[in-house]
């Protein structure tokens, strides 16, 4: 299997579903001329000409409203936002139509559109522009929420995105675009809703996605080296939710720890928190533990940020913790 | 700085000791490890140890009164220092602090937690092998904890108690009691690891004090086996969960059921005659603690103990004798008494029951055993019923033997006879059953012959 990067890898994504169907189209800022702001689109003006690969102007809620609009009449949009701190701009078409189009039209409607763009920080870009936004679509009744961590689950899930006829939300990690993995060429299409178990231990079930996995599977790595062992669960999608991976996991390991880049206050690891303590009350040995970004704005300061972003040293206090191996226990 | 002594806990059951005497005075100098004080428990008279050199202080409990578990009974300290009468004197009647300094504390220091008495002694309880090394005397060594030294959190507050969903389930699949649990969690939670912790012990040895259970519920008592093969846990099917559910609530508590059988016991007097002749001296009750231990063994559903919802089937056939002491009567247990000769038996038995009456017995030497035989023919009881010692399943009530006029090939005849009285648990033993051993006891004490091979 040939290694190529995240940009790739949703590259080829996108360019085997253009191929495949006609009504996929591409717009969003930068994303024709300029090859896209991260290179994702790159040659796919060449490839498939300026109707299909749009460059949109500086207006979110305008060319998401474009894509909804497209949607309902046929088409299947990928809506790249720049960022998705750009596409709060956004939240009206995305909320209020895309998500709820299908409902309020009584099924006769469909919207098949793809919201996609990197999350998260990206490194000193300060408050504005490092922030987690996936607890905010999940919120909403009506969206899928795609959330992948490697390569390869990128191109699976896109190309599952693509083919869904509901509304995702697609959220790469800005500083992933680079990382390469194994990727199979042509046909990959990964089910939506299946969470990957990366790591099997008996001590403990970290559950994590997107970026946070690399942290996880650092710390999971730290604490082999003290005789932890951990269940790691890639969830993959948010949305659904693979609640069967981590009930059945928390069972037979009866301690969780849910990682989240974005911060805690309901966050998404708070709704999973919530789903293990009703589901699995029983099977714990202790609270489930949360390991997210802090509860405040993030610094440019580079010192501020890091004081306040997930660590692999964090997620490894965090199992200790729900293990009663910290010290003074 | 001067420190409290308390009242460890000296034996499972023990909530509260009575200083017999105090073999120190105040004033006097302690070093660690010697006995200061003799303390009366609900089972023998036990010595109390210090912990560290000092000076005793003051005594907090006199000679004569009782005191509870985990309440100070002295304060030793350096000499010349002063004894602030802040810490009231322990007397049972009174919730004693457990672990209040007799110092003064500094203020910016806060003041250890204190614990609850009841965890607090059964934390304090040693180990039977511990107990079982230190040299045998009429009195037992225990040492005891510093009062100023902070307690282990304590799972129960407030009558609440701190244990993991998980720890719960555990407890309750396995029939164990949590509040004999330590918690090792934060704020003394009890946790996976310590019920892991507590149900292997269980089965390994006394170790584990089983608190009083709620509501009534008789209290698992621990079943210890002294570095023998464990009693298994036996699958309780479904008729035998009905059987033990419906017993026990016909008959709450332990549900006797009673079977009665007359042994003749001419040939078990021949052979002690024999062995009278061989300047060997043998019981008819050695006879009988011979036999009840062999009769477990052929008829081994009898030789098990019910455990909150577990049944353990033991290995080995342990044999308790009551032996009525001044205010009471404790229960020494013969150990493999199926594996030893009837001398030994006799042997042990006396000197047992000898130390049982000067209430020197050790723990572990009343503690465990499947069965018990309880004989009143001494005072020329024909026959009683007798009650069970739980954990044990049964116990064998024998009364005197004496001349009988009985039928034999159509004839009234003269005969040694004796009645037997089993009681069986009935939530794990049935009648059938009881009736079974008592029909090996009969046959082996018939033919007494088989009690020597």
């Amino acid at each position: 299997m040939p290694e190529i990067a995240w940009r790739e890898a949703l590259n080829q994504a996108l360019s085997e579903e253009m191929e495949r169907d006609v009504n996929v189209f591409l717009m969003g800022e930068e994303v024709a001329r300029y090859n896209g702001a991260y290179k994702v689109s790159q040659g796919l003006l060449d490839k498939f000409g300026s109707a299909r690969v749009v460059d949109a102007p500086i207006s979110e809620l305008g060319f998401a409203g474009l894509g909804v609009g497209a949607a309902m009449v046929g088409l299947r949009p990928v809506i790249e936002m720049m960022t998705w701190n750009f596409a709060i701009l956004a939240m009206d078409q995305i909320v209020n139509n895309a998500a709820k189009l299908r409902h309020m039209a009584g099924g006769q409607l469909r919207c098949p559109i793809v919201f996609r763009g990197p999350n998260g920080a990206g490194g000193r870009l300060s408050s504005q522009h490092s922030q987690s936004l996936e607890a905010n679509y999940a919120h909403f009744p009506g969206l899928k929420i795609f959330a992948p961590s490697t390569p390869a689950d990128a191109k699976g899930l896109l190309k599952a995105a693509i083919r869904d006829d509901n509304p995702s939300i697609f959220l790469e990690a800005e500083l992933l675009y680079g990382m390469k993995g194994e990727v199979p060429t042509g046909e990959h299409v990964l089910p939506i809703g299946k969470a990957a178990l990366k790591r099997e231990g008996k001590d403990a079930t970290i559950i994590t996605w997107s970026r946070m996995y690399y942290f996880a599977e650092q710390a999971a790595q730290m604490l082999e080296k003290e005789g932890i062992h951990v269940d790691l669960l890639d969830l993959r999608t948010l949305k659904p939710l693979d609640e069967e991976a981590i009930l059945a996991s928390v069972r037979k390991t009866n301690r969780a720890v849910v990682v989240e880049e974005g911060w805690s206050f309901c966050g998404v690891g708070a709704q999973i928190a919530d789903i293990i303590q009703e589901q699995a009350f029983d099977d714990l040995d202790a609270p489930v533990e949360r390991v997210t970004g802090l509860d405040v704005n993030r610094s440019y300061a580079a010192v501020l940020e890091k004081a306040t972003e997930v660590s692999a040293e964090r997620i490894v206090a965090g199992v200790k913790k729900v293990m009663y191996r910290e010290e003074g226990n | 700085m001067a420190t409290e002594i308390q009242l460890p806990a000296l034996s499972p059951t023990m909530t509260e000791g009575k200083i017999v005497k105090w073999l120190k005075k105040e004033g006097e100098s302690i070093s660690s490890g010697e006995a200061i004080a003799e303390v009366e428990t609900d089972k023998s008279n036990l010595e109390v140890e210090a912990f560290d050199d000092g000076v005793l202080l003051k005594i907090l409990v006199p000679e004569g009164e009782t005191g509870k578990v985990g309440a100070p009974i002295a304060v030793i300290g350096q000499k010349g220092e002063k004894v602030e009468a802040s810490a009231p004197p322990a007397k049972a009647a009174t919730p004693a602090p457990a672990a209040a300094s007799a110092a003064p504390t500094p203020p910016a220091k806060p003041a250890p937690k204190p614990a609850p008495p009841g965890p607090e002694a059964r934390r304090e309880m040693p180990q039977p092998e511990e107990r079982a090394q230190k040299p045998g005397g009429p009195a037992q060594v225990v040492p005891i904890r510093r009062a100023e030294e902070p307690a282990p959190p304590a799972a129960e507050e407030n009558g609440r108690l701190r244990a993991s969903p998980l720890a719960k389930r555990m407890a309750r699949d396995e029939g164990l009691d949590l509040a004999a649990v330590q918690g090792s969690g934060p704020s003394g939670r009890i946790v996976k690891r310590d019920v892991e912790a507590a149900i292997g012990q269980a089965g390994q040895a006394a170790a584990v004090a089983r608190a009083p259970a709620p509501a009534g519920r008789p209290a698992p008592a621990p079943v210890p086996t002294f570095g023998r093969r464990e009693p298994e846990v036996l699958p309780i099917s479904g008729m035998r969960k009905i059987i033990s559910q419906r017993m026990a609530e016909v008959k709450p508590g332990v549900p006797h059921f009673y079977v009665t059988v007359d042994i003749e016991m001419e040939e078990a007097a021949k052979l002690r005659e024999q062995a009278k002749a061989a300047e060997v001296k043998v019981s008819f009750n050695d006879l009988i603690v011979k036999a009840a231990a062999l009769a477990l063994r052929r008829q081994p559903k009898v030789n098990v103990s019910i455990q909150g919802d577990r049944i353990l089937q033991f290995h080995t056939a342990d044999v308790g004798i009551a032996v009525a002491i001044e205010d009471g009567l404790i229960t020494p247990v013969i150990r493999d008494a199926d594996q030893k000769s009837l001398g030994t038996i006799a042997a042990e038995s006396r000197e047992l029951a000898e130390r049982a009456r000067r209430k020197a017995l050790k723990p572990e030497e009343y503690s465990g055993g499947s069965i018990t035989v309880s004989n009143l023919g001494m005072f020329g009881v024909d026959s009683f019923i007798a009650v069970i010692n739980p954990p044990q399943a049964s116990i064998v009530a024998v009364g005197a033997v004496s001349e009988k006029a009985v039928v034999r090939e159509g004839k009234v005849v003269a005969r040694k006879m004796m009645s037997a009285t089993f009681s069986g648990d009935h939530r794990i033993v049935d009648g059938a059953l009881g009736a079974q051993y008592l029909q090996e006891l009969k046959a082996l004490l018939e033919q007494p012959t088989k009690l020597l091979f």
